[in-house]
């Protein structure tokens, strides 16, 4: 199976169907009913460098199958990076074999033939450009000395830039076969700043599927080195409610517990504080929350899901009422419901911009606390209890006034979501983006 | 001769001669290989919701040289992809030039056995005992709405290929089980987690209907949990439980006294070897030498032996946590804490299993002594932040403690402090040193490597406890 070339470049669709010709056909001849595969590959380059030097590059070539092969209601997967045929013909037989003992499920079926993907692909979410690994340096380098033009950036924790390639073939035993080629260019800069005894770090990243759209290398290092200086000598407040602003860079992250909350498989399990609550008010009237699957470009964009089913855009949250789960085949039969396409999570997760601008934001109130970063994995998705670490800056008469560290923020999500107010400063960095978020009165634990 | 280069293109004699030749003018750097079969079982909703088999094999190619590190991973193991990985290499240091060390400890050490944990029970069985656990679990008490139950076992074999053709090995057995139940009571929802693992087949750890003691654990901590209440928020005394509660010296501690953030000098704890850090009677170990448990291994991922390593000895600083390069570059020996996920990812120093050692209280005087505080039992994740040492755990299972007794339970705190200052504020340290039942996952730079942890109850003076009641 040599092709030209294979070393420099990730293989392509006829390669990765071949791959999934093979196994679709031993799993169907060794008796199974149904079956399900993905191919995939990819190559990934990253360099590292640390005060301005370089520290180390990494190449990465992966190749690997995951197989799920059904008997009826019966089923079992194998995943492999050995694809030796004679290693798939033992894998495939493990698989058929461990599928026959398995108990049956009534739900487990290959997904709905009619939400098959069967779309044009035009959504731009591949870009060729290949940078060399000397001009891979040289961005970063350039990024780290920006952020050494500050006086006060007195060491790095590395900086980065990697460029990954990747193909892939899902098909499956209904006649199914399609995949695609993503990239994906990303860099970062992690800088330590110090001044009277105090050190902190602090980063920017920028990861796009296009090269010319990430950060420039100055506007990362810049970035990165303002925000380590900000949280230099910081202070710990006293325990008191205070409302709140989330940065950008963490307000997104209620994005995905939400998306997490509202899975098709914690709502049949009824693990999530969002059960029962469709066609509800969880958040005030004032939010919209969309899942848009087709923005051109865009980090979190894909035509179909990892059964297949093509993405349809969903509008979760309409005027604060909650409109929708994220569906897959599985979970969607458990509550009767079809896949919209989210077998995979979410997309392009949004929250719609508010009507109020940043500095409406922190002028609304005479003491607000911003935060910036949070720390710990405080969230229980069954109950709605939030409790985290953070750190940030205190707002005081709408001027940031001084950095605090080393505080808790505390509430239940079901009250955080019905008291969000939210900017008009939405940009799309990241597959889940918000705007700067405002939660009034949550409980700041400090000293 | 290589064992898992026999059935590939790639001989033992080419494989040798490609890394002589690439890393004859470099420092340090090996070919590493590794054949890695696991098996996931999960029973969830009543139902085996999945049943997964990976079977993974591939080399990570590295040179290193001064302190850059080029690094070249691939699954196609053939002479070609070989030599495509070895001038990527060599494109990368080709600025740079070494001596290659070729000195490398040797080691006898047999910490688990040369089992396969997949294969050491039928398929047939592993469903039964998850059924089991499922029915035993709902049966304790109509209040259990969900149960999620699972089975993990994974046998890693490795190869590490020096420079010279020097060839060592390691075979790895992992198990881990797992049970998570979820109550519900007067519209209330809490789950109970809890989880038993190590280097060892399955049966070993179902002697004795031991997969009861999980469920029963799993369940008695969601009905603790339903029963508690908000969390006062503010700064308290802490009453830490012994075992799996260690996770605390892990973050606050043991990440700060890695080799890497120390070499770049970005840890909080970089220029204070030789000084006290703790209190006294405070001892810390990282140790990669117990039998079966989760964190140890026979031989680190650059093929060193693994040791006890004293980082800290009745609260002063003794040594760093070190893989090669960090040794080498810090002028000292590796203490075979050089560790990987995968043929996927680059070597960093990595705890073993790292352990507060007993003291003399005992938990009862700890709780008698705090007027108003908490005790915490059992937490779920924790993170640290090692540049401003500041580190935060959420408690899964915690009591108030009011005039020296453990009153109600405690719902969703969340502990902040500074490692550095949380070390000097240890009171007490108990006489009840316990090691954790199996189950740690340390994630570091976007790796997970299996790790233990164990320490006795300790009072800590004041920490910051996150909750919703002021």
């Amino acid at each position: 199976m040599a092709e030209p070339n294979y070393s420099k470049m990730i293989k392509d669709q006829q390669y990765l169907k071949k791959i999934a010709d093979i196994c679709l056909s031993k799993s169907k001849k060794l008796g199974s009913s149904d079956a399900n595969i993905l191919v995939q590959s990819s190559v990934s380059e990253n360099v590292n460098v640390r005060n301005k030097k370089l520290d180390g590059s990494e190449r990465s070539e992966n190749l690997g199958v995951v197989l799920t092969t059904y008997l009826g209601k019966k089923k079992s997967s194998i995943a492999s990076s050995n694809l030796k045929e004679s290693n798939l013909d033992e894998l495939v037989n493990r698989c058929i074999e461990t599928m026959k003992i398995t108990p049956e499920d009534e739900y487990n079926s290959l997904p709905d033939k009619d939400l098959h993907f069967k779309g044009l692909k035009d959504l731009d979410l591949y870009d060729e450009t290949h940078l060399s690994n000397e001009d891979k340096i040289n961005y970063i380098k350039e990024a780290e000395e920006e952020a050494f033009s500050n006086d006060k950036i007195i060491n790095t924790n590395g900086s980065g830039f990697g460029e990954n390639k990747s193909n892939f073939l899902l098909a499956n035993s209904n006649g199914f076969a399609d995949g695609y080629k993503t990239s994906q260019f990303t860099a970062y800069c992690e800088v330590v700043s110090k001044s009277n005894g105090s050190m902190e770090r602090d980063y920017e990243y920028t990861s796009k599927r296009f090269y010319s759209d990430i950060l420039k290398p100055k506007q990362l290092g810049s970035i990165a080195a303002e925000h380590a200086v900000k949280k230099l000598n910081p202070k710990k407040i006293k325990s008191e409610k205070i409302s709140l602003i989330f940065d950008k860079r963490i307000s997104k992250n209620f994005l995905s517990i939400f998306a997490s909350a509202i899975s098709s498989s914690a709502i049949a399990k009824g693990t999530t504080f969002l059960k029962d609550k469709l066609n509800q008010q969880v958040f005030n009237p004032e939010i919209n929350i969309q899942d848009h699957g087709n923005i051109r470009k865009a980090n979190g964009s894909r035509y179909f899901d990892s059964e297949g089913i093509a993405v349809v855009n969903l509008d979760l949250i309409k005027n604060g009422i909650l409109q929708d789960y994220l569906i897959d085949t599985y979970n969607g039969k458990k509550i009767n419901r079809k896949s919209n396409g989210r077998a995979s999570g979410t997309t392009n997760l949004y929250f719609q911009n508010g009507s109020k601008t940043f500095e409406d934001l922190i002028k609304s109130e005479n003491k607000i606390l911003y935060i910036k970063e949070t720390i710990g994995h405080g969230t229980n998705i069954i109950n709605g209890d939030y409790s985290v670490g953070a750190s940030g800056m205190m707002i005081e008469n709408g001027e940031f006034s001084y950095p605090v560290s080393e505080i808790t923020i505390a509430g239940n999500l079901n009250n955080i979501f019905k008291n969000i107010t939210l900017a008009d400063d939405l940009e799309f960095n990241y597959a889940t983006n918000s705007p700067t978020m405002m939660v009034e009165g949550m409980v700041v634990g400090g000293k | 001769m290589s064992s898992l280069l026999k059935n590939s293109e790639l001989t033992s004699e080419k494989a040798d001669s490609i890394v002589s030749e690439t890393l004859n003018n470099c420092d340090d750097g090996e070919l590493y290989i590794e054949d890695t079969k696991s098996e996931t079982i999960v029973l969830d909703d009543n139902k085996i919701k999945s049943s997964n088999y990976t079977s993974d094999l591939g080399y990570g190619f590295r040179a290193v040289t001064g302190d850059t590190v080029a690094y070249s991973h691939s699954n196609e193991i053939s002479e070609k992809s070989l030599k495509n990985s070895s001038e990527n290499l060599k494109s990368t240091l080709k600025n740079n030039s070494g001596t290659y060390n070729s000195e490398i400890k040797k080691t006898n050490q047999k910490l688990y056995k040369d089992v396969d944990p997949i294969e050491s029970k039928s398929m047939k069985s592993k469903i039964e005992l998850l059924n089991n656990m499922n029915e035993y679990a709902r049966s304790k008490d109509s209040s259990v709405k969900q149960v999620t139950a699972s089975l993990l076992a994974e046998k890693k074999n490795v190869e590490i290929i020096r420079s010279g053709g020097e060839l060592l090995s390691d075979n790895r057995p992992l198990v881990r089980i797992n049970m998570s139940v979820m109550v519900e009571k007067n519209g209330r929802k809490e789950t109970g987690v809890f989880g038993i693992g190590g280097r060892q087949d399955y049966d070993e750890y179902l002697k004795n209907d031991n997969w009861k003691k999980v469920c029963d654990e799993a369940f008695r901590i969601a009905s603790t949990n339903i029963e508690s209440k908000p969390s006062l928020a503010g700064e308290m005394k802490v009453v830490l439980g012994p075992g799996w509660p260690a996770i605390l010296i892990h973050e606050a501690v043991g990440h700060g006294l890695e080799g890497d953030f120390n070499r770049k000098k970005t840890s909080a704890f970089h220029d204070l070897v030789g000084k006290k850090v703790a209190s006294d009677g405070v001892t810390i170990i990282d140790d990669g030498t117990l039998d079966n448990r989760r964190g140890s291994l026979n031989i680190d991922d650059e093929g060193t032996p693994t040791e006890r390593t004293v980082l800290i000895e009745n609260g002063i600083l003794k040594n760093f946590m070190q893989d090669r390069l960090n040794a080498r570059l810090m002028n000292t020996k590796s203490t075979g804490n050089g560790r990987r996920e995968s043929y996927k990812h680059v070597v960093m120093p990595r705890m073993r299993n790292t352990i507060m050692l007993g003291g003399s209280n005992t938990q009862e005087e700890m709780i008698k002594s705090v007027d108003k505080g908490i005790f915490a039992v059992s937490f779920g994740g924790g993170q640290v932040d090692i540049t401003s040492g500041k580190f935060v755990f959420n408690c899964t299972e915690a009591y108030e403690i009011i005039n020296g007794k453990i009153g109600s339970p405690i719902k969703g705190a969340t502990l902040i402090g500074d490692g550095p200052s949380s070390l000097k504020e240890i009171l007490m340290v108990g006489n009840d040193m316990m090691l954790d039942p199996g189950i740690g996952t340390c994630g570091k730079a976007g790796q997970g490597v299996p790790v233990g942890v164990g320490q006795p109850s300790l009072l800590i003076n004041n920490m910051t406890v996150g909750g919703t009641q002021l």
